[in-house]
């Protein structure tokens, strides 16, 4: 019914398959965005920034003084050497004090990326959690939990890397280039000329590899991403996995999808292992280059020795950024696929958005009329048909149906968990679409069908967050589903430390606690159960039923059993089959009618019947 | 158990020969990057003594040739000496993997499956740094700073011992700072945990946070532990961010230094300009070394902080393994349970439980929440291993049977349902070492009375599915747990509540089936309704860990005890009588909720009631 059809996984990368340019303005725009609050302090960072690749440049130009006008002077006599000894110390002052200025400029600029960077960071990471709980839930049934993770960790640290380190290195790479290359004219046009010769080669040979790292990169992410996954998923099924005897096989099939990630990796490493030598030699040559030029020129005395050290210096600071550059390209690649894939979910609309002008329920009776409805989870693939049916304020009514009826669809609409294709659900005669869905579940009190049981303690699965629930009430739902008793029994009562998904509870204990929640919330109208006691035994849930029955006075309540002696003091049921409601009304109404609800009742009461006479 | 430390040279020591040449590639890399400076020496020297051009062309391009060299050597080592990191990167996670899948179930239920994929990811990531970039740089490193010392020796010891007074100044503020930024780096380690945690969780419980209207909470709680994760980071900044501005003033210092004190030498005439510059050109060299020895002591550490990690992972015993000398005789089915006491940590949760089920025969189990019904059923397959007694199939102890072949001979259907986002089919085909023909799938989606629902699945047996199934209705994922077990075509089969979520029309439709199927294999059911377990050879009544009672149907009825007891309540009439366990509720309840009533019990509105009622 409602399944889109698929091969062995492979929708399930797509999103991580985003490859991503190095440079996308319309990303980038959006990215600095969040660093507007803290312009101010992005000004004077990019101001000091300035300052650094200035201090920086300026050692080799006081040593080309130091050279020129002190020690070679000096040593070809044309100077006293006590005068050469003098005019050394105020250049070497001098360029203390440049040592000093840069390494403080130097420490105030990470400091500045970083508070900046991480205080932004800090903002789209909250921003898309915050969007990621406004999702609707068939948001969340079609993306695994690993990716969601993937997305709010790895990838916003990728962005943080990418605005505390690399916009900042690229952006003072650039100053430092073309100051450099600004001093090299400067200081001799005709060598400057041999050293700009070289930097079209690098140019060439960087985009060369550019192109062959980026099939690899892209390789390398991807088969990361499904060795993760395929691990996440195996850790968290092992006890099938090893009941099943599949060991051998999946670590087959573990090994396979390693051993890919091993191939492109190792693609990575050869691309490497040839650009890094190859921008070291093409620097080599430039270097001798240089000095064959320099040579000539100061054969025929038309360059100093302070000059061509100067020169020698300059061009391996000119040089670094550049060849660094393609690291940078990573880094900024990584960063333009994150940002891509965190703006994708930040504009993923939910598909379940509160109006503009909600209605208010100022008194809620909880009346709930299905009219007409038809959902599909899939488009086309409708699980339920036509549904139309009315629970009066204060009503008790059973949904009982074979499964995958589409029972517990019915409650996901109730809290609104999805939107109906056709029809409309009422809740006290307004349309549930016109309300906010915080009103709406704040009336509804909804224990699920599958507990879920958050790492903590008892007391904080059954309060949640709501620091409003005190320990008095904690323990008074508890008692109410008899859960007290075996919470009393655990080595720290209410404190009790509960693993990830209450693996060390059983699971009836894990329904009483999910019980327990939904009481603990005192939902004001509508109390939903979906199977709510199905692994509870039948003492304890005759305990909760009594109690119930208190709790129920005054509130609509829909209950989902398939053990009838669950449901036996409701006041209607309506009878479910593939997705129609093909019966409605009393017990005894339906026992009278003779249909698909007095089959199953034959079918438990013949059990007894047989049980008790055998 | 082995250490940190043999585990190390484990992953090493597997391509020694990829290792010696690569670290002689890095050897010959930093023995040629060293003779260029001289060249250029001899160049400047030339010069001032007013030489040839053609020799200055000449010592260029010899000075080219050993940058060539250089480069070349540079690029093997780098080569080989990455390619064994990932290689054992490879090796390092199929084994981890590899030892995840012995370990027992108790394992994976106290540790975080966060923290454990956090060290198959971070710290792997960290280990592999080790062995590779900082096993490099670490080569070039010392190399490097050997020659360039021995060259720079060579040129004049006073300078050398200039610059050596100043260069470990760069190293000892590396040491402390490093020192510091590790514990730094700790603490954002376990910040990114809560993190994480508190995502993973939030993420997972989805439905529940909705239901519940949890959603501002858990952001501003979210937003709170980032905070703190901020904190952290901009905190390691603060001590990292000293590393490269004090280094590279250092630096600057030990040029100026051989600058200054060279140059009044070079005016003495007790060194050349040429010599000067080369001697400059060797600090230049040593630089980088110098950057780099903290940055691969970092990786060092970091990587055997991580490595030490892992080791914790490999060091962890399975507690349930394969007996030393097997036996393999085919399993029947007979299984008896003998004198069985079993306790998760110091809470004992089985007393002295034995029974006996003949091969072919079937056995029920009931009681009430947390008696130890699933315990019990999990000692079968050796999920975990009893303390007391013993557990038996066909006479033997279950330990002594190689754990395959024990666990191929039970089809396991587990109280919570996990399935994997594979297809519907491979789920059904998980326990196979085959694919299943169309007849097989036919037949257990049959048993299971899964084909009735998948009929209405467009893709059929090819639908995907969800996490953890989440595409799925409860039962639709109970009955494809059903159809896994039984496509195995096990001797015993064990229902662990696994009929919970399936209405009673479809519930006798599959028992009835189970029956024709299991006439010759073994069944063991555990269930809270009457209906499914009344048929049964014989069924056990659990009790606070103790067998309360047992016999059929029948006897238990006429007992009148614990069983009799659920039969009525699971009778349709209402029963009038007050028994004293309601009471006692009612009375715990009252209690409970005395002083301040924490649910409001509602007044009927007036003129609303129920209008259909
Ligand atoms: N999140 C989902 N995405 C797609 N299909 C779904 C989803 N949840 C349920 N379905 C499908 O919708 C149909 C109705 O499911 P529903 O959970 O409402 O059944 P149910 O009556 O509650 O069954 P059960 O008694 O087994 O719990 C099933 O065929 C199921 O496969
Ligand atoms: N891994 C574990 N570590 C510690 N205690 C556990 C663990 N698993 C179960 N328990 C405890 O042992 C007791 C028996 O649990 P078990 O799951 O066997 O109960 P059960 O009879 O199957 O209950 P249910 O009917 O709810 O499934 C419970 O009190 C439970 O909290
Ligand atoms: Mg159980």
């Amino acid at each position: 019914m409602a399944h889109g059809g698929g091969g062995a996984g492979v929708g399930f990368f797509q999103e991580d398959e985003i490859l991503g340019k190095a440079y996308d303005a319309r990303l980038m725009r959006r990215l600095l965005g969040y660093l507007r609050p803290y312009r101010g302090l992005v000004v004077v960072a990019l101001v000091i920034l300035l300052g650094l690749s200035l201090a920086d440049v300026a050692p080799p130009i006081i040593a080309k003084f130091i050279v020129d006008n002190a020690i070679a002077p000096a040593v070809s006599h044309e100077i006293p050497a006590d005068e050469g000894f003098a005019r050394l110390g105020p250049l070497a002052l001098l360029y203390i004090a440049v040592l000093l200025v840069s390494s403080g400029f130097r420490y105030a600029q990470s400091m500045l990326a970083s508070y900046v960077g991480q205080n932004a960071m800090y903002d789209l990471r909250v921003g898309l959690f915050g969007h990621l709980e406004g999702l609707s839930l068939s948001f969340f049934d079609r993306n695994p939990v690993g990716r969601l993770m993937t997305r709010i960790t790895n990838d916003i640290d990728a962005l943080t890397d990418m605005v505390t380190q690399g916009v900042v290195a690229i952006f003072g790479d650039v100053v430092v280039i073309v100051v450099i290359a600004v001093v090299l004219a400067i200081l001799d046009w005709r060598l400057a000329l041999v050293t700009y010769a070289a930097v079209p080669i690098l140019i060439a040979m960087t985009m060369y590899f550019r192109r062959m790292m980026r099939e690899s990169f892209r390789a390398i992410r991807i088969r990361l991403a499904r060795v993760n996954a395929y691990l996440n998923e195996n850790i968290s099924g092992m006890a099938i996995l090893q009941l099943f005897t599949r060991e051998r096989r999946s670590f087959e099939e573990f090994d396979a999808l390693n051993t890919d990630l091993l191939n492109a990796n190792q693609g990575g490493i050869r691309a490497m292992a040839l650009f890094i030598p190859a921008v070291q030699f093409t620097r080599a040559g430039t270097s001798a280059a240089l000095f064959i030029a320099a040579g000539y020129w100061i054969l025929g005395g038309q360059l100093t020795f302070g000059t061509l050290f100067a020169f020698w210096q300059l061009v391996e600071r000119f040089f670094s950024p550049i060849q660094d550059l393609s690291e940078k390209y990573n880094i900024m690649q990584a960063a333009m696929a994150s940002s891509e894939r965190v703006f994708r979910l930040m504009d993923t609309e939910p598909t379940i958005v509160d109006p503009p002008h909600p209605r208010e329920l100022a008194h809620v009776r909880g009346e709930i009329t299905f009219d007409n409805v038809s959902f599909a989870y899939n488009e086309g693939d409708y699980v339920l048909r036509d549904v139309t049916f009315k629970i009066s304020a204060a009503e008790s009514v059973a949904i009982v149906g074979a499964t995958g009826a589409g029972k517990t669809s019915i409650i996901s609409l109730i809290s609104r968990f999805y939107d109906v294709q056709k029809g409309r659900i009422l809740l006290d005669g307004v349309d549930l679409r016109e309300l906010r869905q915080r009103d709406v579940r704040r009336h509804v009190g909804v224990v699920l069908q599958d507990p879920f049981i958050f790492a903590g303690t008892v007391a904080s699965n059954i309060r949640l967050n709501n620091e409003a629930i005190g320990d008095q009430q904690v323990r008074a739902a508890a008692t109410f589903v008899n859960a007290d008793k075996f919470i009393e029994k655990l080595p720290h009562g209410y404190e009790t430390v509960v693993t990830e998904r209450g693996s060390t509870l059983s699971v009836g204990q894990k329904q009483l606690l999910a019980f327990a929640r939904a009481i603990a919330f005192n939902p004001e109208i509508l109390l939903v159960l979906d199977e709510a006691t199905s692994s509870v035994d039948t003492e304890t849930e005759h305990l909760i039923q009594d109690a119930l029955a208190k709790l129920m006075v005054g509130r609509t309540s829909i209950i989902i059993a398939h053990r009838l002696s669950t449901i036996q003091n409701v006041d209607r049921i309506i009878v479910l089959h593939k997705g129609r409601v093909v019966e409605m009304g009393t017990h005894r109404d339906l026992l009278a009618q003779r249909g698909v609800y007095h089959r199953l009742y034959e079918l438990q009461y013949r059990a007894h019947e047989a049980g008790a006479s055998a | 158990m082995t250490s940190a430390r043999a585990t190390f040279f484990h992953y090493l020591g597997q391509r020694k020969l990829q290792l010696v040449i690569g670290i002689g590639c890095a050897a010959a890399t930093a023995l040629a990057s060293v003779v260029p400076p001289r060249f250029i020496g001899a160049i400047i020297d030339s010069l001032q003594k007013g030489t040839t051009f053609e020799t200055v062309v000449l010592l260029a391009l010899a000075s080219v040739g050993f940058s060539a060299g250089e480069a070349i050597f540079r690029g093997i080592a780098r080569y080989l000496l990455l390619n064994l990191a990932r290689q054992a990167e490879y090796e390092m996670r199929n084994d981890l993997f590899a030892h995840l899948q012995k370990m027992h179930l108790a394992y994976f239920q106290h540790q975080r499956i966060g923290d454990l994929m956090a060290r198959m990811t971070n710290d792997l990531t960290a280990v592999r740094q080790m062995y590779g970039p900082a096993l490099m740089q670490g080569a070039f490193t010392v190399m490097t700073f050997v020659f360039a010392l021995l060259s720079m020796l060579s040129v004049s010891v006073k300078l050398t011992v200039v610059a050596m007074i100043l260069m470990p100044l760069a190293s000892v503020a590396f040491w402390w700072v490093g020192r510091n930024v590790h514990v730094r780096f700790e603490r954002l380690q376990a910040k990114f945990g809560d993190l994480s945690t508190k995502a993973q969780e939030n993420f997972s419980g989805i439905r529940v946070v909705k239901a519940f209207g949890q959603e501002a909470p858990e952001v501003r709680d979210f937003a709170r532990v980032n905070r703190d994760y901020v904190g952290k980071a901009i905190g390691l900044t603060a001590m990292q961010g000293l590393i490269w501005p004090t280094m590279s003033f250092i630096l600057g210092l030990a040029v100026l230094s051989v600058l200054y004190i060279g140059g009044q030498d070079a005016i003495r005439g007790e060194l050349t300009i040429g010599q000067l510059i080369q001697f400059v050109a060797y600090l230049y060299l040593l630089s980088w070394p110098m950057i780099a020895i903290g940055w691969i002591s970092n990786m060092f550490q970091a990587g055997w902080a991580s490595l030490i990690r892992l080791q914790e992972l490999f060091d962890a015993k399975p507690a349930i393994e394969d007996p030393i000398d097997p036996v393999t005789i085919p399993i029947k089915g007979a299984i008896e349970v003998r004198g069985v006491s079993f306790a998760y940590g110091q809470t004992i949760v089985l007393h002295d439980v034995s029974f006996r089920v003949p091969a072919g025969g079937s056995l029920a189990i009931v009681g009430p929440t947390g008696s130890g019904k699933s315990t019990l059923v999990n000692l079968i397959p050796r999920l975990f291993d009893v303390q007391q007694g013993e557990v038996l199939i066909d006479g033997i102890n279950v330990r002594r049977y190689p754990l395959q072949q024990l666990r191929r001979a039970v089809g396991y259907v587990p109280q919570e349902t996990f399935l994997f986002s594979v297809p519907l089919r491979e789920n059904v085909a998980f326990g196979l070492e085959l694919a299943l023909t169309e007849s097989q799938i036919d037949w257990a989606g049959d048993v299971s009375q899964l084909n009735k629902d998948v009929e209405d699945f467009p893709a059929r047996y090819d639908t995907m599915i969800g996490e953890r199934g989440v595409t799925l209705s409860g039962g639709q994922k109970q009955r494809t747990a059903i159809a896994r077990a039984v496509a195995k075509d096990p001797q015993v089969l064990i229902l662990d509540d696994a009929l919970s979520a399936v209405d009673t029309y479809t519930e006798a439709e599959i028992l009835r089936r189970l029956r024709g199927v299991m006439r010759e294999r073994t069944s063991i059911v555990v269930a809270h309704r009457i209906s499914t377990v009344k048929d049964a050879d014989e069924i056990l009544v659990l009790d606070d860990g103790r067998v309360a009672e047992r016999g059929t149907h029948r006897d238990l009825l006429e007992h009148g005890g614990l069983y009799a007891q659920m039969y009525r309540r699971q009778l349709l009439e209402e029963e009038l009588e007050v028994d004293e366990e309601r009471e006692e509720h009612a009375k715990r309840l009252k209690a409970a909720t005395d002083d301040e009533p924490p649910f409001g019990v509602r007044p009927r509105l007036g003129g609303m009631g129920p209008e259909g009622a």
